[in-house]
């Protein structure tokens, strides 16, 4: 196990992040926000590959096997769905989006 | 295979945990919005190759098949949901992550000694699972394959009571013991704390639940982070956990309530359980002829959609009706308020698919002031959001909600299904106000009569 006052800094600092990082949040945007957060809470594959890769009989592997299908269809299927979301509010501006495209660009 | 040492594994899952970072961040503001989310999915890329090049791994055809599996079943759906259930789809991938974690949590279970581990175990168990059962209630509510109705029985609080106790003593017994039978017994009584907790929310708050149910997830990660002895599942589930909880409570101030008041509300009696009971008052009823009249001569008109649209469909239809409007020279806005549709910000993702133009959308800070100004408010399928008893009201359910103030436009037309209250349950006085008149039926029904007179004019 990992030092627990590491630990504790660790998720002290990310619950500020995470405070921060949505305080000020538009409400149009609350949909595609609370669907992306979703998806990285997804991240959960990377536990459920770990815990496949070292289950040591069928039953444990079949469990593990389930976890990974379930966090998969989180992790991928919330990007998807926010990128989808994301692509309409884009279309509809045409101008705008020429400005993000610019900046992407640099 | 082991191809990374710990330390080039650990600047990996830095480099993935500050992508998340940037994504939540991009997903704060419409310009960034969809770089962010492509920095978060790249994030999860780069942890996802991390792992498999850094931990000793067996099984990795069969690993890597039930991913495909995953993907296979989860990006279809994602691509052709409709945009209208869009709610239940978040709801779903969020239930199937809770219960990813508490299984993975149940398998660590045998390789941890260690008591805080095993409380980090217990944890991830039980909001993992109460986040999975509660999700499928929340589905279930927004499929409207189980009631929208708050679901009480006598008795209630008490087996909660009881099943809180027994989770508890399950959960100690599996710190003691570290015995995967008390283990199971808890990711049960976690099931049925997750129905009886979600089974008793009315449909109106549902989307608040569903932003909870998602920062319990992320709650349930971060803890399996510390079960795994892995920073960047504590990162990522902190990160998700904390901005959840944050954007739980700035949608429960959109709609004037207090989150506990929501989840307990029924357990107090308080409920949100909204009252059947047809008020005799008359009131004015009109025609879609005669709306169209009104809609087709006036200078200015306000839309005001709400979840009566989004239930029956009508957001192109609306989307056509402003683009008549404007073709008679008629100035159309879309006033929207936070929480219309089914979902917080879910009115904006309808208006955006159905093509209506980005200036055309105006928020409640921006809409209100204009309101004295406007010939005509036509609010379609929304009730409580333009209730003037959240200001005039102090005992009323919603009381203190910042409305969308369309009494102060000249006339008010009401695109209704019934005279049945909204969710809150009250009566709106705007209903029996004299400018106000009202065309009974569904949204999409309505929406496309009133289109039709308004293009023979």
């Amino acid at each position: 196990m990992m030092d627990p006052i590491t630990l504790l800094t660790v998720v002290v600092l990310a619950v500020f992040v995470g405070f921060e990082v949505v305080s000020k949040v538009t409400s149009k945007l609350h949909t595609p926000l609370m669907s992306g957060a979703n998806a990285i809470h997804g991240i959960i594959l990377v536990g459920a590959i770990i815990v496949a890769g070292q289950a040591d009989d069928p039953w444990l592997l079949t469990v593990a096997l389930i976890a990974v299908v379930l966090a998969t269809a989180n992790l991928v299927g919330g990007f998807v769905v926010t990128d989808r979301m994301l692509e309409m509010f884009g279309s509809r501006k045409p101008a705008r989006r020429g400005a993000g495209t610019g900046e992407d660009g640099k | 295979m082991s191809v990374l040492g710990p330390g080039w594994t650990s600047l990996f899952y830095l480099v993935a945990a500050v992508c998340f970072i940037l994504a939540l961040k991009g997903l704060s503001s419409p310009r960034t919005a969809r770089r962010g989310n492509a920095i978060g999915a790249a994030g999860a890329l780069v942890a996802v190759v991390t792992v498999f090049l850094s931990a000793k791994l067996e099984n990795i055809p069969l690993i890597l098949a039930a991913i495909a599996v995953g993907s296979a079943v989860a990006v279809p759906v994602a691509r052709r949901v409709q945009m209208t259930q869009m709610p239940q789809l978040v709801a779903l991938f969020n239930g199937v992550g809770g219960g990813a974690a508490a299984l993975v949590a149940v398998l660590e279970l045998g390789h941890s000694g260690d008591p805080w581990v095993r409380l980090a175990v217990v944890f991830t168990m039980l909001v993992g699972a109460v986040s999975f059962a509660g999700s499928a209630v929340t589905v279930g509510k927004l499929q409207e394959l189980i009631s929208t109705r708050p679901l009480l029985f006598p008795g209630l609080p008490v087996v909660m009571g009881a099943v809180v106790l027994g989770a508890v003593a399950a959960g100690v017994l599996v710190i003691v013991t570290g015995a995967v039978g008390w283990a199971v017994a808890l990711l049960v009584l976690g099931l049925v704390a997750g129905l009886l907790l979600v089974l008793p929310v009315g449909g109106a708050d549902v989307p608040i639940v569903i932003s909870l149910l998602n920062a319990f997830t992320g709650l349930a990660v971060a803890a399996s982070g510390i079960v795994l002895g892995n920073v960047l599942l504590l990162v990522a589930g902190t990160l998700v956990g904390a901005s959840g909880t944050i954007l739980t409570k700035v949608m429960a101030s959109a709609m004037g309530r207090g989150v506990t008041g929501i989840m307990f509300g029924a357990f107090r009696g308080g409920s949100t359980a909204g009252s059947t009971v047809q008020s005799d008052r008359p009131v004015r009823s009109s025609s879609p002829e005669d709306v169209a009249v009104q809609l087709g001569y006036a200078q200015r008109v306000v839309i005001v959609p709400g979840y009566g649209l989004a239930v029956a469909q009508g957001q192109h239809t609306i989307a056509e009706l402003a683009i008549a409007l404007a073709a008679r020279g008629v100035e159309v806005v879309f006033a929207i308020h936070p929480v219309a549709g089914r979902m917080p910000g879910h009115m904006n993702v309808l208006l955006a698919e159905a093509n209506v133009p980005y200036e055309a959308l105006k928020e409640l800070e921006e809409a209100n002031p204009e309101f004295p100004n406007t010939d005509i408010a036509l609010i379609v399928g929304a009730n409580d959001v333009v209730n003037p008893a959240a200001k005039s009201t102090p005992g009323a359910p919603i009381y203190g909600m910042p409305i969308l103030e369309v009494a102060q436009a000249g006339q008010v037309v009401f695109l209704k299904r019934s005279m049945r209250p909204g969710f809150a349950g009250i009566e709106n006085e705007l209903l029996f106000d004299p400018k106000t008149t009202l065309l009974f039926g569904d949204a999409k029904d309505s929406l496309t009569r009133v289109l039709g007179a308004v293009k023979a004019l």
